[in-house]
């Protein structure tokens, strides 16, 4: 049941992020259908729903990466153009040409790109941040790297060494946990409760199920459309999950993440 | 001779003989479009076009040499698909040997092999002057003043050309509208590949000396990009592609014949052209019109 | 190597440099991009906004025929997104759709109307004429010192020159932002970084660079100085700002050595006459090419072929 936790409770000022509406359609196909979402600040959310929901695209409406049909955003109270300094995007891995000629430094770098600008030079504490930020997710040593050569795990794990020197206060991601091993799993989850810690907020588009309880606070359900948000407690329920996945989940999978309750 | 004349192929055995041979290459030219767009390769064609031209001008020069005035359009013809084959074989090798992405060799071959198809020109040019007129006649077509024997060799190309499509026209019609299928059915979709290729050179080649090689890419892709705006389903596409071309060309070729100063090449596309703009705005489904009138309801529904 | 160079060769091969130098930094972004045959489509479609700028103000001077031309780049740009979205249709067939429809739409008027009086013809245009630019005022080395002799320079020179400065200024200026949305172009919109007005802006320097050169060496050589260059410094290095430094280094060498190949190769062959120089210099930078496909250190391919 929809706990209908969002506009009634939090006001958009205390929100970090509050969508009304969104609504985003690829050519005459709806994929995101007038989705209300108000985040909980301070918490970690995960986005839930199957494949093709619109997850990815929900995010990306939010940040303007693609056009919207209908809807509105608020970032900390402010219209999205004004507060982009607070934000920190980590796209899905897939979508970035790996091949390109970047070392590991090179693109962590990228994400202090709005305190240097075009032409400033990187000064000695910037510098001595970017290293500090690839030290926090264990890529210190893989500075001078080719981004290429790079695994899967270590990829994500420069993608958030980026967000990270952003010093954002909202991060958003974008199935951090696909494709990764297990340690690297262990050690990003690691850097995003720190982070929590640390009183920013997390929205991550999440595809594990199993992990959902054991990483997050809050969740939002979407399959087109909202089908609930709240917390990972009340919302993450039985009912909830079949009406998200249609019916498609087993009933033993379903068990088993009540089990875990 | 009046263009109505020209049209209802009352103007004369060559001009009529260079219509016909037109339509039949246009319509080939269309049919083996459909399946060069959907398998996403259109601009490699444009670079085996580009690249017929070092092989032409090598073939007039060793003609030449042998003794022979250098004319005979066969062998130039002959030498075209050569340096052809060789320039689609480097952009095969470039873009699976190393790691440039396959724009860049379509686009290097394209520029390079022009560009030393020009230096042959200008190597003709001083060794013989007056002689090499006729080979410019390549780059954008040229059917005033054809001779028979050449006016054969056209017509008798497109019908080869068309032929080898129909009968090659299932396994191809499986490989760009279903390539799973096709690779399913056992059928090798590299060897595939490599024929579609072959088809694309033949169109080529027997097109140089109506359309012009910097052309000749526009028959293949125009129409077929016309009759996708048309319809999804292969057998009408091929028909609808195949179609815009044949008249595309026969129209081009009465038009270039009757009235002066219009060289056939360049007429041949703009028309095709403009039956593409037309398509783009009235055809039902993918159309622009028919598009703005469904974006403005799912506005008015959903918003 | 006196006089005799100085007013026929130096300005020629000065010119070359300059274009080949000029396409290799817009080209470098454009080959990471994978929008290498954009400059296919610009090249070709120049002509019809050449040929319409001169029937329109009746005069070849510079300024009306550069208007024509960024113009008509500028349309066919608009031109080929409209083909690509509304007919859905995929890139490669979209431009061919619309620089083969524009370039006819050149000759065809260029053939109908009375351009006798002009050196306007389809030949020029896909070949150039950089033999043709040459500085008859100079009488040796010492002219480049010499005011009056400098003010006989081929205009084409100072133009290219102009140019290619233009070129090295915004690349120093946009660097970052253009490096950042190649690489990822998601996360740099999130950064507030205007993506689509920056690669629009990329085609248009592109588009600038082959309406500028386009008078001297015509539409080949830039295609060729667009993608063989910068392709050939991607094989030979993996850091950026190197791989520009190796497509400046090899489009000036193939401009040279095509120039010298061209000009002084049939002599040495027994021949009288030059051939094309942009034929001449296109083969070149095909030539380094090839060479770095077969011995650059970087020509392996890492992974699967993207997408």
């Amino acid at each position: 049941m929809d706990t209908g936790v969002g506009l009634a409770v939090l006001k958009p000022a205390d929100s970090p992020l509050t969508l009304t509406g969104i609504t985003v359609a690829y050519g005459e196909k709806p994929v995101v259908l007038a989705v209300d979402a108000a985040f909980e600040p301070r918490a970690m959310t995960a986005i839930i729903g199957p494949n093709g929901a619109g997850k990815s695209t929900l995010l990306k409406a939010a940040l303007g990466i693609v056009p919207r049909l209908a809807g509105a955003v608020t970032v900390f109270g402010q219209p999205l153009a004004a507060a982009r300094s607070r934000i920190a995007y980590v796209p899905q891995r897939a979508s970035v040409d790996w091949d390109f000629p970047a070392t590991v430094l090179d693109v962590v770098r990228m994400g202090m790109y709005r305190q240097v600008g075009l032409l400033r030079r990187f000064t000695p504490a910037q510098k001595a941040r970017t290293r500090a930020c690839l030290d926090r997710v264990g890529m210190e040593a893989f500075a001078d790297r080719q981004i290429g050569q790079l695994s899967g795990g270590q990829q994500q794990r420069v993608f958030l060494a980026r967000a990270l020197a952003q010093a954002a206060d909202l991060y958003l991601l974008d199935e951090p946990f696909a494709g990764v091993d297990a340690a690297t799993e262990r050690a990003l989850v690691d850097v995003l409760k720190t982070l929590k810690a640390e009183g920013r907020t997390i929205v991550a588009v999440h595809h594990d199920l199993a992990t959902v309880r054991d990483y997050f606070d809050e969740v939002l359900l979407i399959n087109q459309r909202r089908i609930a948000m709240g917390p990972v407690g009340t919302t993450f329920n039985r009912v909830n999950l079949q009406t998200t996945y249609g019916g498609r989940l087993g009933a033993a999978q379903v068990a088993e993440i009540e089990a875990q309750a | 001779m009046s263009f109505l004349a020209a049209l209802s192929l009352q103007a004369g055995y060559n001009a009529a003989l260079v219509a016909v041979g037109a339509a039949m290459l246009g319509f080939a030219a269309g049919a083996v479009g459909t399946f060069l767009t959907l398998r996403k390769r259109a601009l490699v064609a444009d670079a085996l076009a580009h690249a017929t031209l070092p092989g032409v001008a090598l073939a007039f020069l060793a003609m030449v040499a042998l003794g022979g005035d250098g004319r005979s359009l066969i062998g130039l013809l002959a030498g075209s698909a050569l340096s052809a084959g060789l320039g689609l074989w480097l952009i095969e090798a470039m873009a699976r040997r190393t790691r440039l992405p396959e724009d860049a060799a379509i686009g290097a071959v394209l520029s390079v092999f022009f560009g030393a198809g020009v230096v042959l020109l200008t190597v003709i040019q001083t060794l013989s002057a007056g002689r090499q007129a006729g080979l410019e006649g390549f780059l954008l077509g040229s059917t005033a003043g054809m001779l028979w024997q050449d006016a054969v060799v056209i017509a008798a190309g497109g019908a080869v050309a068309l032929c080898a499509t129909y009968v090659l026209r299932r396994p191809l019609q499986l490989l760009a509208f279903d390539p799973q299928q096709a690779a399913a059915l056992g059928y090798d979709l590299r060897r595939l590949d490599l024929a579609l290729m072959a088809l694309v050179m033949a169109v080529t080649v027997i097109g140089l000396k109506l359309v012009g090689l910097v052309l000749i890419v526009a028959l293949l892709i125009i129409p077929a990009v016309t009759a996708r705006l048309w319809s999804n389903r292969s057998g009408r596409m091929i028909w609808l592609a195949g179609g815009i071309g044949a008249l595309s060309a026969y129209v081009g070729a009465a038009l270039s014949a009757s009235v002066a100063d219009v060289p056939t090449g360049p007429i041949m596309v703009l028309i095709a052209a403009a039956v593409f703009a037309v398509s783009l705005l009235v055809a039902p489904q993918r159309g622009i019109l028919a598009g703005a009138i469904r974006r403005a309801r799912l506005r008015r529904d959903w918003a | 190597m006196g006089a005799e160079f100085v007013q026929f060769s130096l300005t020629p091969m000065l010119i070359g440099v300059l274009v080949a130098m000029a396409c290799a930094l817009p080209g470098s972004f454009l080959l990471l991009r994978r929008q290498a045959l954009i400059g296919d489509a610009i090249s070709h479609v120049v002509l019809p906004g050449i040929v319409v700028a001169f029937l329109i103000t009746g005069s070849t001077a510079t300024l009306p025929v550069l208007a024509g031309a960024m113009a008509a780049a500028v349309l066919a740009v608009v031109l080929i997104e409209a083909v690509k979205r509304l007919g859905r249709i995929e890139p490669g067939a979209a431009m061919g759709v619309v620089f083969t429809a524009m370039f006819a739409a050149g000759v065809l008027i260029l053939e109908r109307s009375d351009t006798s009086g002009v050196h306007l013809d389809v030949e020029h245009a896909l070949m150039g004429n950089l033999e043709s630019l040459i500085w008859l005022d100079a009488v040796g080395w010492g002219s480049l010192t010499d005011g009056a002799a400098l003010a006989g320079l081929p205009p084409e020179l100072l133009r290219m020159a102009v140019v290619t400065a233009g070129m090295a200024v915004l690349t120093v200026l946009f660097w970052r932002p253009l490096k950042i949305s190649t690489f990822d172009e998601g996360f740099a919109v999130g950064l507030g970084i205007p993506t689509q007005l920056l690669g629009f802006g990329l085609v248009i320097a592109a588009a600038v660079v082959a309406v500028a050169a386009f008078d001297a060496v015509g539409s080949i050589l830039v295609i060729a100085m667009f993608i063989c260059p910068p392709a050939a410094a991607r094989l030979m290095t993996d850091v950026l700002g190197r791989q520009v430094g190796w497509s400046l280094g090899f489009g000036a060498a193939s401009a040279i050595i095509g120039y010298v190949l061209a000009g002084y190769g049939p002599l040495w062959l027994g021949a009288a006459d030059a051939v094309s120089a942009a034929g001449m210099m296109a083969v070149a930078s095909g030539g380094f090419l090839g060479l770095a496909c077969l011995f650059g250190p970087r020509r392996a391919r890492l992974g699967q072929e993207r997408g």
